[in-house]
């Protein structure tokens, strides 16, 4: 298993995937799929200071080798995260997680990470300022450098784990807030999160999904994730955890030669809910046909 | 939930766009009335759910309508394998019948009320079934709860076959102690605006993953939101909250 290994800061992990918030829910329904302590982490469901009940519905969208969803951060509110569904995945998942938060105010933000800070289960926080499907929170945090520096700067007041700030793609230069996070004193970075998108329903002439957009997933977006890692990778000296369209093992190897230490597989659970483990048993295979000893040895190693 | 690999033995067309699929595969003994499957097709991302119709030993029966891209294609396949995901949903609680229950299915809604007739039929209830159609060419299975012993009654909206109207200008016709109910939104209200007792209603609503992680389905009851895919898609008349 020792080849599979990477580390995310002072976090060690005995392989680099990870399904991506918004895709595992708080992971113990997955666990009777799989056993799921097979992961390197799991970021659970993005969670905000009080309960949401999200966007109406349809929030789903197909598109060609994806989809979009606007769901709206539909979630429970950290307070019953934290009594109900930590104790359900501490049962079934033994290895520090990823704590995906999100807010409407830079208070907002503060006090849901001060709340978590004391649970063990978590490895990191991921924060979420990239979700595009909410009006004034997320994105609206992650599409000025200023604001991002300042949102990074005040989690990392009020908690000792590791932060990473997770990204949005819809915007003009993301190196430019990625920076910004790291100047801020982010730990790391998560990127990309959905890129906007828009589907029409010809016979009633209305977008499909009833918030109008939505954010794209999927296959179709893994290039651009890539190349953003790949430019993002160049320009800061934090570990990234790379995310976009992932779905097989030769995924996860070329994410990690564009930058990432790591790599969060989203949407592909949906069409395939054992994708994770498939890559986990995959990988060790498609190194050995590419000549790699060891995952790590390839992070940032495209020429 | 269970990924099952399962073999195309019949897939033709019953009605107007309608279509029967037979499948074999392990583990479909388990499969509840009122639940569903998510099949995976070829080279659409998201799967199709469609709930089931039928279970025989190891072979699944769908009914389906062709209405999108994907399902059009799945009315195309001949043979071959086909990747399901089984066992979705909570399904129909047959434990609330009583002695007379009465089963309502519109249009594509039909489907899986005729496994949840023949389990009921099997206790020996005496079950009632109203089918509703647009039109006579759109019908289907009808004889085939005759053949379990049902009480059919059909409409169809234009008329052209049983009596004209919609399903819910009926149930005066039929004493029932309990109902079940699956079919387009504007005809679960319409029954719940006519029904005499409790009951349950199965929902349709676009969904990412089928199985509870993607939040896509989610639908707001009166104790909160609910998941479609994974607290439904049937849920009792006193939970729901009817929208305009």
């Amino acid at each position: 298993m020792a080849r599979l290994s990477v580390r995310l800061g002072d976090l060690e992990l005995e392989n680099p995937i990870i399904p991506a918030s918004g895709t595992f829910g708080y992971g113990y329904e997955f666990a009777d799929l799989y056993d799921i302590d097979i992961l390197g982490s799991l970021a659970f469901k993005t969670t905000t200071l009080n309960k949401r009940f999200g966007n109406p519905t349809p929030r789903i969208a197909e598109t060609a080798s994806g989809m979009l969803n606007a769901i709206g951060l539909q979630n429970p509110g950290v307070d019953k995260v934290i009594e109900e569904e930590l104790p359900k995945l501490k049962k079934c998942f033994h290895k520090p997680i990823v704590a995906n938060i999100s807010g409407f105010s830079i208070e907002e933000y503060q006090e849901v990470a001060r709340r978590l800070d004391s649970e063990e289960q978590i490895g990191l926080f991921e924060v979420n300022v990239s979700c595009p499907n909410v009006s004034g929170g997320g994105i609206h945090f992650g599409s000025d450098p200023d604001m991002a520096r300042q949102v990074t700067e005040a989690i990392k007041k009020v908690t000792t784990k590791p932060v990473f700030i997770k990204l949005s793609p819809n915007v003009t230069d993301i190196v430019s807030i990625a920076r910004a996070c790291e100047d801020g004193g982010a730990d790391g970075l998560s990127l990309i999160n959905t890129l906007i998108g828009m589907r029409i329903d010809l016979k009633k002439r209305q977008p499909i999904i009833a918030n109008v957009t939505g954010g794209l997933s999927g296959p179709a977006i893994f290039p651009v994730a890539l190349r953003m890692v790949y430019q993002v990778s160049r320009a800061v000296n934090i570990p990234i955890i790379g995310i976009g369209g992932v779905s097989s093992a030769r995924d996860v190897i070329e994410m990690m030669m564009a930058g990432a230490s790591a790599v969060e597989v989203g949407a592909a659970n949906f069409a395939d809910p054992y994708i994770c483990k498939k890559i986990i048993e995959e990988l060790p295979e498609v190194m050995d046909e590419l000549g790699i000893e060891n995952i790590r040895d390839i992070i940032g190693g495209c020429k | 939930m269970k990924q099952v690999i399962c073999k195309i033995r019949e897939n033709k067309k019953i009605a107007l766009n309608t279509y029967r699929m037979v499948l074999k595969g392990d583990d479909m003994k388990q499969l509840k009335p009122g639940q569903f499957v998510n099949v995976k097709l070829e080279p659409f991302f998201l799967r199709r759910p469609i709930s089931i119709c039928d279970v025989k030993e190891d072979e699944l029966t769908l009914i389906y309508k062709a209405v999108g891209e994907g399902t059009k294609m799945m009315s195309e396949l001949k043979e071959g394998k086909l990747d399901l995901l089984i066992g979705l949903g909570n399904g129909y609680d047959l434990s609330k019948s009583g002695e007379r229950p009465l089963l309502i299915g519109g249009g594509v809604g039909v489907p899986p009320l005729y496994y949840l007739a023949k389990k009921l039929r099997e206790q020996g209830k005496e079950v009632s079934v109203i089918l509703g159609f647009n039109k006579k060419d759109e019908i289907f299975i009808e004889k085939e709860f005759i053949d379990l012993g049902c009480k059919v009654l059909v409409t169809t909206a234009d008329g052209s076959y049983g009596t004209k109207g919609f399903v819910s200008d009926v149930m005066d016709e039929v004493e029932y102690s309990y109902f079940y109910t699956c079919g387009p939104l504007p005809m679960l209200k319409a029954v719940n605006n006519k029904a005499e007792s409790e009951g349950e209603f199965s929902f349709e609503e676009r969904m990412g993953c089928g199985f509870g992680a993607c939040m896509g389905c989610s639908i707001k009851v009166k104790d909160g939101y609910k998941r479609v895919c994974k607290e439904g898609p049937v849920f009792e008349r006193k939970e729901i909250l009817w929208q305009d």
